[in-house]
């Protein structure tokens, strides 16, 4: 399974992916555990002529032993969860970028700011699909809907964000690696949601520096 | 008294006619069986859905075999455009959820189950019996036919999150998504009465002997299941009406442009929804313990810890369904919340799943094919189940929530688990309904093609899952990422060829041993509960007598009795001392 994460280009994305990697080992010895000893029952067990089974009702300290066990394996994973998920979702780190994502069917409108760093201004601008930030910078998002509900999702950087319309989302995220990343849709949202697909482009910071001059050279 | 009952079974069944015998019947095998048979049928429709689906994410933008004939706009030469791509796979979930798996777990088995396996002579109350199965019917036709209006079938998913759902100008479907909420409604009100009909029935009518506490386990997770239908339906049934405002009547419950609110929905919807999926699985459970200890001819491990921990299930089914909402947008600390809540729900499910190995150990274990199926319950269970802690997780859940890992876990339990169920009930139960045995080793071909192409289907959606492979997609093909993912949409399609293919085995198999069926004994696999005492198959009025119980269902290989089995209803041997 591990194999086929994409890579990750996220601060948080490897906070996530530990996470994932400590429940897929303890999934995985958990599956191969019980499913060798039910064949191995089913084997060892099998009817044979001139054997009766045992004939018990169950065992008291069995079944305290395996609610304790699991219960303490979960409750481990719920709290190693947490400060993971407040990281990601319950606080925002100081920001250096925010960048405004209007998800309307079927396209991503992403509103920059401008050099005044105020949305609402004549400095605005709106490109679609395709959002350009800094590498190595925190970059909070503002998440709109102009009718249904979409998912702003970057696999790269193990964002997900569902936009709601009527509403105003905050997300971030810090991104480690320049280049271009995919931005698809991942909440069903009409019959372009297929498709409805954006850009992630992670500037170096001099790169970043020319797109803005050239953006905003008028 | 006895000869009298049986005479009176017989004027009852002649004074009928064909039309009170097999279409009107107030007789709860009957009624059993006529959920059994339309929703068979309706696996075959959801089950063609779900071929199409997977044609499309295989070969995507391609002729489906077969389809070439399907008029426009539905497809085009037999191409699936996107709106109705959406709709196969609102349609196929509607479809296996609301009108298979339920309609067979509990209309069909808890109907022919429930009065003779409590040592009863029918349900509580037979005419609503009888009206619950027609009602649903009148779903099914409903539903069905929203496919042909104008502007097609419902196509938001079967979770029809609004506002897309809200308002028929987001997926161009009018009448379509509108009969579906009535459908679901018209059927929810079949449910209703059946659960009425079930809770009274196994409060009431028990035998004398049968303690709640010497039930079969089959018959606990019903009565369960029975409890959580009647407690959530009325609540989807209040949410779909309240959607139905939006669309119809200019109401703003879940559309902002009128201050309402489309989280609100989410919350809703899931809030039967989470239980729901127990109602789907609760009774498979039950019917895997029944089976288990028959053909490992050992008591159940455990009967109490069982019996709770189906309750612990239902208590806590009612407050987890945050989780399917984690990247919705609502307050973190709820994520936080519904998180320790759905892991705790765990537990429960992994105690019973140590108990299902603590029967078969020490056992005497034979492989029919009832005991096959509900193996492969347990360990597709298992499967399911811990997928889902990935899902729990909520900061992992970030990453593969929408994707299809959520789809694998989902028929890794529902088919992997329910349908296997299913499965295993129809082939241990068979013969008591029909009178006859179904052919072993069509049964044993069917078992080994359905578990092989299951997981060839089912499992590598794990995998694409953590690929970032969205769900509800029409053309994968669509984003780079997912290129180097693409084969493996090929292996689950034809995978799922092959899945199909198998279920031919059974429907053969079901139908022609029905008729031409070796003629079964009354008690062919020697098991302990109340079902078996009543003739193969039962008369109207099931027993020839009413049976009194005198020991738990599980009594197998009791040390110094003769036999194996010691049947419920056999009386205490008088010791002579």
């Amino acid at each position: 399974m591990l194999p086929w994460l994409p890579e990750n280009i996220s601060t948080y994305g490897g906070d996530i992916d530990y996470l994932f990697k400590l429940i897929f080992w303890i999934t995985a010895i958990v599956f191969l555990a019980v499913q060798v000893t039910l064949v191995w029952f089913l084997i060892k067990y099998r009817a044979q002529p001139g054997r009766k089974a045992i004939y018990t009702h169950g065992n008291s300290l069995l079944e305290i032993g395996w609610t304790i066990a699991p219960s303490l394996i979960l409750v481990f994973l719920a709290v190693l969860s947490r400060s993971t998920w407040d990281k990601v979702k319950a606080e925002i780190p100081p920001v250096d970028v925010t960048v405004q994502v209007h998800s309307k069917q079927f396209n991503w409108d992403i509103v920059y700011p401008g050099p005044d760093k105020m949305f609402g201004t004549e400095d605005d601008l709106t490109l679609e699909n395709e959002l350009n930030v800094p590498v190595h910078k925190v970059v909070k998002l503002e998440l709109f809907s102009n009718d249904v509900i979409h998912s702003f999702f970057v696999p790269v950087l193990r964002f997900k964000q569902d936009t709601m319309p009527g509403r105003q989302i905050d997300g971030w995220f810090e991104a480690t690696k320049t280049g271009v990343y995919e931005i698809p849709c991942a909440e069903l949202c009409g019959f372009g949601h297929s498709g409805m697909l954006g850009h992630l482009e992670v500037r170096s910071a001099q790169d970043y520096a020319s797109w803005v001059a050239e953006r905003w050279s008028k | 008294m006895s000869e009298a009952a049986v005479a009176h079974g017989h004027e009852e069944h002649h004074h009928g006619g064909f039309v009170s015998t097999y279409v009107f019947s107030m007789d709860h095998k009957m009624i059993g069986k006529q959920f059994l048979l339309l929703s068979l049928f309706m696996m075959i429709i959801g089950g063609i859905l779900a071929l199409m689906v997977r044609w499309q994410l295989a070969y995507p933008e391609t002729a489906v075999p077969g389809m070439a004939w399907v008029p426009e706009p539905y497809l085009y030469d037999g191409i699936i455009p996107p709106e109705t791509y959406n709709m196969l796979f609102t349609m196929h979930a509607t479809i296996m959820v609301f009108f298979v798996i339920i309609p067979i777990l509990v209309g069909a088995f808890g109907n022919f189950l429930i009065p003779l396996m409590i040592g009863a002579r029918d349900m509580a109350f037979p005419l609503l019996n009888m009206l619950s199965f027609w009602i649903a019917a009148f779903a099914g036709v409903l539903m069905l036919s929203s496919v042909f209006v104008e502007g097609g079938a419902a196509a938001g998913g079967w979770t029809a999150y609004a506002p897309l759902s809200a308002n028929p100008v987001y997926t161009g479907v009018g009448l379509g998504q509108d009969m579906w909420i009535v459908a679901i409604v018209v059927l929810g009100i079949s449910s209703l009465m059946g659960s009425i009909n079930y809770i009274t029935t196994i409060i009431n009518l028990r035998a004398p002997g049968m303690t709640m506490f010497r039930l079969p386990l089959v018959i606990w997770s019903l009565f369960i299941t029975a409890i959580l239908l009647l407690l959530a339906l009325p609540e989807l049934t209040a949410a779909v009406v309240m959607l139905l405002f939006d669309r119809r009547f200019g109401t703003s419950f879940f559309l902002p442009e009128g201050g309402g609110e489309p989280i609100l929905w989410q919350h809703l919807f899931w809030f039967f929804g989470h239980p729901e999926v127990y109602i789907l699985v609760l009774p498979g459970m039950g019917v895997a313990s029944e089976i288990i200890s028959v053909f490992s001819r050992k008591p159940i491990f455990g009967y109490r810890a069982m019996a709770m921990a189906m309750i612990a299930i239902a208590f806590l089914g009612w407050v987890v369904w945050g989780h399917h909402m984690f990247q919705s947008g609502m307050n973190p600390t709820l994520g936080m919340a519904f998180m320790t809540t759905t892991m705790v729900i765990a537990v429960p499910s992994a105690i019973k799943t140590f108990n299902w190995l603590g029967t078969l150990w020490g056992g005497s274990i034979t492989f029919k094919p009832p005991m096959l199926y509900a193996l492969a319950f347990v360990s597709m269970f298992v499967i399911g189940g811990l997928s889902g802690i990935y899902m729990a997780a909520t900061p992992v859940d970030i990453f593969i929530h929408d994707t299809y890992f959520i789809v694998g876990h989902i028929h890794y339990v529902v088919f992997g688990g329910s349908v296997f169920a299913i499965f295993a009930a129809i082939s241990y139960w068979f013969p008591k309904m029909y009178g006859k045995m179904m052919n072993e080793t069509l049964s044993k071909i069917h078992f080994f093609g359905t578990l092989i192409f299951f997981n060839i289907t089912f499992f590598p959606m794990h995998i694409i899952g953590v690929g970032g492979h969205m769900r509800r997609i029409y053309n994968p093909t669509q984003y780079e990422f997912l290129l180097p993912l693409q084969h493996w949409n090929v292996i689950m399609t034809i995978g799922a060829i092959g899945l199909g293919l198998f279920q031919i085995v059974f429907a053969i198999n079901f139908f022609w041993s029905m008729w031409f069926g070796e003629d079964a004994p009354q008690n062919p696999w020697n098991a302990n509960t109340l079902e078996w005492e009543a003739p193969t198959p039962p008369p109207h009025g099931n027993f020839l007598e009413i049976p009194t119980v005198y020991r738990g269902p599980y009594e197998y290989s009791v040390p110094g009795e003769k036999e194996d089995w010691l049947p419920q209803a056999q009386p205490v041997a008088a010791t002579a001392h």
